[in-house]
Order: structure tokens, then C-alpha cells, then sequence
């Protein structure tokens, strides 16, 4: 009985830290609706960009850790100015299925560059911390939960902690609200547009690096990494895709869910229904709650 | 009672002869490789079916849809069962029967349209790509109980005559995709298309002047359900002429997507044409990677180079033209005619001429 309940502990444990990869990924996501009300379809690409242009920087130019971090997140940057100047401002009066049609494009984009620029073979990433048990929980509290878990639910928390101190407390943070809430209003009283785009963007570009790192050290830096990444999708649906506590508590349901599920009634339909499980709860939270968990509530007007 | 099927005007007629005479006369006799039978004509046959399938839920009736694959490999399994165990039916029912049983796939998966739409519907729709090839991955069943994963298509018998040589299957795929085409202009012309229409501008407006959401809505699911599962049976049995769930995955549903974008959204002839630039356009590629730099360009650079250029073109027609190459072409033609006609070649009177 013990041991049941220590697994089932287990389970659900590793369920939920796995859902915080799913919440970083949704996180990118979250910034970008929240500036811009624009749902960018090319975050799973641009996770998949980052990481790969972090390995191809570590990897084939030798350029130590730090340094090809910094010039992965730069070339994140460049590629929300591009975004910005060459796709969203020409999109700025089109409607939102337009703009969504856009960003499918660019995500196409960035995944034929990255690949044109690094190859299509999996990469190995290795960030030093390794994907298996941590000896000091697995004596002490009996349960084997991976290093890797551990340090994306850490990541996570520290990325949420800094954009909500960042929306909450700084002038840039006042000017990102003010442009979620009326863009025209906001850029009337001289609020400057494209540079709160461009940081959204650039910001949502490194998000998408930290989520890239996370997702790579596990389970190699490769194209799968984009269909992981449609994941975030439904995280999103759960949690409201313009709330970031929304995205994270949304990655922790997926994350249990799609374990628990996969664990206990898996083995009776021959498994792998993970790869759908978090798509139908999607589908019943928008037949009850289409507005998520802590989404504002859609209202349409004729 | 609403007459069901629209009266053609003689310019349709005019078209209709012309694609015949191509397709049916002209294409068979000039074109005598079997390459250009099994690798373009009778994808583009199959995957324009799709589109269109994918034109009627989402340029049509304005739902954001992407699983057109599953229903594709649900049209795909189902043929193959049904030739397996109900070898009765012949082609033709079982290929409409599997249409049908798309279609109750298409039904249950298009029920969230009612309430969402955008990208939550997209999610929705997700689901159904997902579960649909997790079944019949899972459930040997659907397979037979063949534990190789791929599984050979049975020869296509119409009526007691094989059609297995590639001129034959083209055939085969051209007369049920011009019925079908057919059937959708008539359906996008007549009331069902303008209730379509009506949703896809404005529902809450369509509502109110009669228009039934739940059912215009899921009439469109259920009719491009259809048409893909048909395209998906076609597709396996006259192009793969194997069924493997992994060919329907998910980036089969993205190709069709750009497909119905790029050809034109709310047209027929957009699927067509949307068809024929993504599966053409590789192929060039690839003729300039061998010719040119004679293979001095490694394949999956060239592979890679297409993505970049398929989304660039994606995001260019979302700036410039969302309306996509069908629009394109229906410009030129306008532009051409207005040549014609201010050059003294060929004097068009306009309506508006004529009136006055």
C-alpha cells in the first residue's frame, strides 16, 4: 500500500515537474498574446531555433557555455527585430486568423533556417546536470525525481518570479500593461510600440532558449522538439493564454495529467496516449471554460 | 424544395470541356512516363481533393481547422477494412462509405467549433490528428493484426476490371476528383455554400438572420471530412498503394494547410492550384540542386531551403494577397482582358457599358 502510494507520489511528482517544461514553452507564448493579443504559432519553432543555434555555436565553434548563451539570446533578439519590422507591422490592421496564418509561416521559416544552418542530426546537449534520480531524495523521501525535473521546475520559477517583477514594478512593465490593455491608447500618450514589441519579442525569444536548453538536455536538441512544443498549446487552453501564473498552473495539469493517465489506464489502450490525452482535456475545458482557468473572459461584439 | 443542383453557365461548361480535354485527352497522350503519373499527377489528384476538403471548413466557412490528415488516414484504414471484410461493396462503395465514416469522425472532432474558434479551435482540431492515428496505430484491428506497420493496399477492382497500371489509377483518381469538384462548386454556389459564407463573415450576424450555427457548422466538418477521407483512401490506394499510420502525421495536416493558404482561401480552383505549387515546387528545387550545382547542395539543405521559402511565401501572401494565387491568377486575367479590350483587339463591353 505504501509503495503504491509512494509511486503514485512519484508519478505525479515527476508529472508535475515535466509539466514545467510544458510551462516554459507556453510562457514565450503568454508574453506575446499579453503585448500584442497575437496567439504566435512559431514559439515552438523558436525554441527549436535557439537551442539549435546554442549547440551549433558551442559545438561547432567551440565558443564556451556563457558566450554562446549570450550570442543565442542575441540572435534571438535579431529575430524579434526581424519579426517586428518584416511581418507584424505590414500585419498590424489584418485581422488575427491573418496574423496567426503569419506566424505558421514564420515558423517555417525558422525551422528551415536552423536547419539549413546546423544540419538535421540529433544533437546531444549537455548541461551538466544530468537526467537521472537525485541520491538525496531517493534515500530520504524514497522518491526518484530527475536532477533535470528539478532544475526546470527552478528555472521556471525564476523566470516567473523575474517577467512578474519585471510587469509589476518597472516603467517598461507599466508599458507593456498599458499596451495589452489599448495598443492605440497606449501609443497616444507616447508610448513607443515598437520598442515594447521588439522587447516582448526578444523577451519570448529567450524564454524560448531557457525552455530549448531544458527540452534539449533531455531528449537530444532535435526537429521533435516542435511538435513537443504544440504541447504548450493546450497548456495554454488550461491556464488562459494571456495569465502567466495560467501557463504555469496549466503546464502542471497537462504534466500530471498526461503521467497519470499515461501510467494507470495507458497500459489498458497498449500506451502512448500521451500524445493525445492533453489535446481532449483541452477540449473539455473550452466546451466548460473556453477562457482557461485564469484567462479574461472572451467577449465578442457584433 | 430547393432545387439542388445550380444551373452552370456557359462559361463553366466552357471551363469544364477544356479541363476534360486536358485531362482526359490531351495529358494521356503526351505524357507517356510513368514518373509524371505516379509521383505528381496522381498526388496532386489526391492532395487537391484534400484542399479542397480543407477549403470548405476553413476558406468557406471560416474554421481554423488542422487534422486534415487524420481524417485523411481515417478514410484511409476505413477503405482498406472495408475491402477486407465487406469485399461486397466494390470500389466505389467502399470508397464512399469510408468517405461517410470520415465524415462521423469529422462530426464528433468539428462539435467544439460551436463554441470557439481561432487558435482554440486549432487546438481542438489537433486532438482529433492526434487520437485519430494513435487508434489506429494501437488497435491491430484496424490493421489486420499485420505486425510489419506497413501494410500493402489491395489492387483496385471497378466492377470486376483491375486498374492497377499508373495510367489507369490516374484515371481512376481524376473521375472521382472532377465529380467531387464538381459537387463542391455546386454546394459553394448554392444556399449550403452561402450559409458557409454568412458563418465565415460574421455568426453572430449570420445567426440572427436565420443561418443555424450548429448546423451550417457541422454540415462543413462533416462534408470536409468527406472529401478528405476520400483523398486519404485515394491517396493510400493509388499513391502509396501501402497504409501506414506515420503518413498521415501531422505534417501532412501543415502541408494541406499551406496548400489551401497559398492556393487561395474560399476558392475551388485555389486547391488545385495551392496543390500543384507544393508539390511542384520541391521538385524544381531539386532539378536546380542536381542541374545547376549538380549536387554540390546537400539534399536536406534543399529540403530545408524549401520550408524557409514555403513560409516566406506564407507570411508575403498574408501582407500582400491573403486571398492567395487564385486571386493572383483572377488579377492577371482581369488585367489581361482589360488590354485586350482598351487595345481595340477585342471589344468586351462591361454591364455597366451596356446600360448606359
Amino acid at each position: 500500500m505504501v509503495d503504491e502510494l509512494l509511486f503514485f507520489m512519484e508519478v505525479l511528482v515527476g508529472g508535475l515537474l515535466a509539466g514545467t517544461m510544458y510551462s516554459l514553452v507556453a510562457l514565450g507564448f503568454v508574453l506575446i498574446f499579453k503585448a500584442s493579443a497575437t496567439f504566435n504559432f512559431s514559439q515552438g519553432a523558436m525554441v527549436f531555433f535557439s537551442v539549435l543555434a546554442f549547440c551549433g555555436f558551442m559545438q561547432d565553434f567551440n565558443i564556451p557555455f556563457v558566450l554562446a548563451f549570450i550570442l543565442a539570446a542575441l540572435l534571438m533578439v535579431v529575430v524579434g527585430l526581424c519579426t517586428e519590422r518584416l511581418v507584424l507591422r505590414p500585419l498590424m490592421n489584418a485581422s488575427e486568423d491573418t496574423v496567426l496564418m503569419a506566424t505558421i509561416g514564420l515558423g517555417y521559416v525558422l525551422e528551415g533556417l536552423a536547419q539549413a544552418a546546423w544540419g538535421v542530426e540529433v544533437r546531444r546537449l549537455d548541461l551538466g546536470i544530468g537526467d537521472f534520480p537525485v541520491p538525496w531524495i531517493a534515500d530520504n523521501l524514497k522518491l526518484f525525481i530527475s536532477a533535470l525535473d528539478i532544475t526546470a521546475g527552478l528555472v521556471a520559477a525564476i523566470m516567473i518570479i523575474g517577467l512578474f517583477l519585471l510587469f509589476k514594478y518597472t516603467k517598461i512593465g507599466l508599458g507593456l500593461r498599458a499596451v495589452a490593455d489599448d495598443a492605440g491608447a497606449a501609443s497616444s500618450i507616447g508610448i513607443p510600440l515598437k520598442h515594447i514589441m521588439l522587447l516582448v519579442w526578444s523577451a519570448a525569444g529567450v524564454v524560448a532558449l531557457v525552455a530549448g536548453c531544458m527540452w534539449g538536455a533531455r531528449a537530444g536538441v532535435q526537429f521533435a522538439l516542435v511538435d513537443l512544443a504544440l504541447k504548450a498549446l493546450p497548456v495554454l487552453i488550461i491556464g488562459g493564454f494571456s495569465s502567466i501564473p495560467g501557463a504555469i498552473i496549466g503546464g502542471l495539469i497537462i504534466g500530471a495529467v498526461e503521467k497519470v493517465l499515461e501510467v494507470y489506464i495507458g497500459p489498458f489502450f497498449g500506451g502512448a496516449i500521451e500524445g493525445w490525452a492533453p489535446y481532449v482535456l483541452a477540449i473539455f475545458f473550452l466546451l466548460y471554460r473556453p477562457e482557461g482557468l485564469f484567462g479574461e473572459k472572451i467577449i465578442r461584439r457584433v | 424544395m430547393k432545387p439542388v443542383f445550380m444551373t452552370y453557365t456557359k462559361k463553366d461548361l466552357i471551363n469544364l470541356a477544356v479541363c476534360m480535354v486536358l485531362s482526359v485527352l490531351i495529358i494521356p497522350s503526351f505524357i507517356t512516363t510513368e514518373y509524371w503519373y505516379t509521383s505528381i499527377l496522381i498526388p496532386w489528384l489526391c492532395l487537391a481533393l484534400a484542399t479542397i476538403g480543407q477549403q470548405i471548413v476553413m476558406g468557406y466557412t471560416g474554421q481554423l481547422a488542422l487534422g486534415a490528415a487524420g481524417f485523411m488516414a481515417a478514410g484511409a484504414f476505413a477503405m482498406f477494412n472495408l475491402i477486407l471484410r465487406v469485399p461486397d461493396l466494390g470500389f466505389v462503395g467502399s470508397l464512399i462509405v469510408s468517405g461517410l465514416i470520415a465524415a462521423a469522425f469529422g462530426i464528433l472532432f468539428g462539435l467544439p467549433s460551436l463554441k470557439v474558434r481561432g487558435i482554440y479551435l486549432m487546438v481542438a482540431t489537433l486532438a482529433s490528428q492526434f487520437f485519430i492515428i494513435w487508434m489506429i496505430d494501437k488497435f491491430g484491428w484496424f490493421k489486420n493484426y499485420d505486425s510489419s506497420g506497413i501494410i500493402t493496399a489491395q489492387d483496385i477492382v471497378i466492377l470486376g476490371k483491375p486498374f492497377t497500371t499508373p495510367l489507369a489509377m490516374y484515371f481512376v483518381c481524376l473521375a472521382v476528383t472532377t465529380v467531387l469538384t464538381l459537387l463542391a462548386m455546386n454546394m459553394a454556389r448554392g444556399s449550403t455554400g452561402r450559409n458557409w459564407m454568412a458563418v465565415r463573415d460574421m455568426d453572430i450576424a449570420a445567426e440572427s438572420m436565420g443561418v443555424s450555427l450548429l448546423r451550417t457548422k457541422v454540415q462543413a466538418f462533416a462534408i470536409s471530412a468527406f472529401y478528405c477521407g476520400v483523398a486519404g483512401a485515394l491517396f493510400a490506394f493509388c499513391y502509396l498503394k501501402s497504409l501506414e499510420p506515420v503518413a498521415f502525421d501531422i505534417k501532412l495536416s501543415f502541408k494541406i494547410l499551406f496548400m489551401c493558404i497559398l492556393g487561395g482561401l474560399g476558392t475551388i480552383n485555389g486547391a488545385f492550384i495551392g496543390a500543384a505549387f507544393i508539390l511542384l515546387f520541391p521538385v524544381l528545387l531539386n532539378a536546380i540542386g542536381n542541374n545547376v550545382f549538380h549536387g554540390a547542395i546537400d539534399a536536406t539543405i534543399i529540403s530545408s531551403i524549401e520550408q524557409v521559402i514555403f513560409g516566406g511565401l506564407m507570411i508575403i501572401f498574408m501582407i500582400y494577397e491573403p486571398l492567395g494565387m487564385a486571386k493572383l491568377w483572377e488579377n492577371l486575367k482581369q488585367s489581361l482582358k482589360l488590354k485586350l479590350s482598351s487595345s481595340g483587339i477585342k471589344s468586351v463591353k462591361s454591364p455597366a457599358q451596356k446600360s448606359e
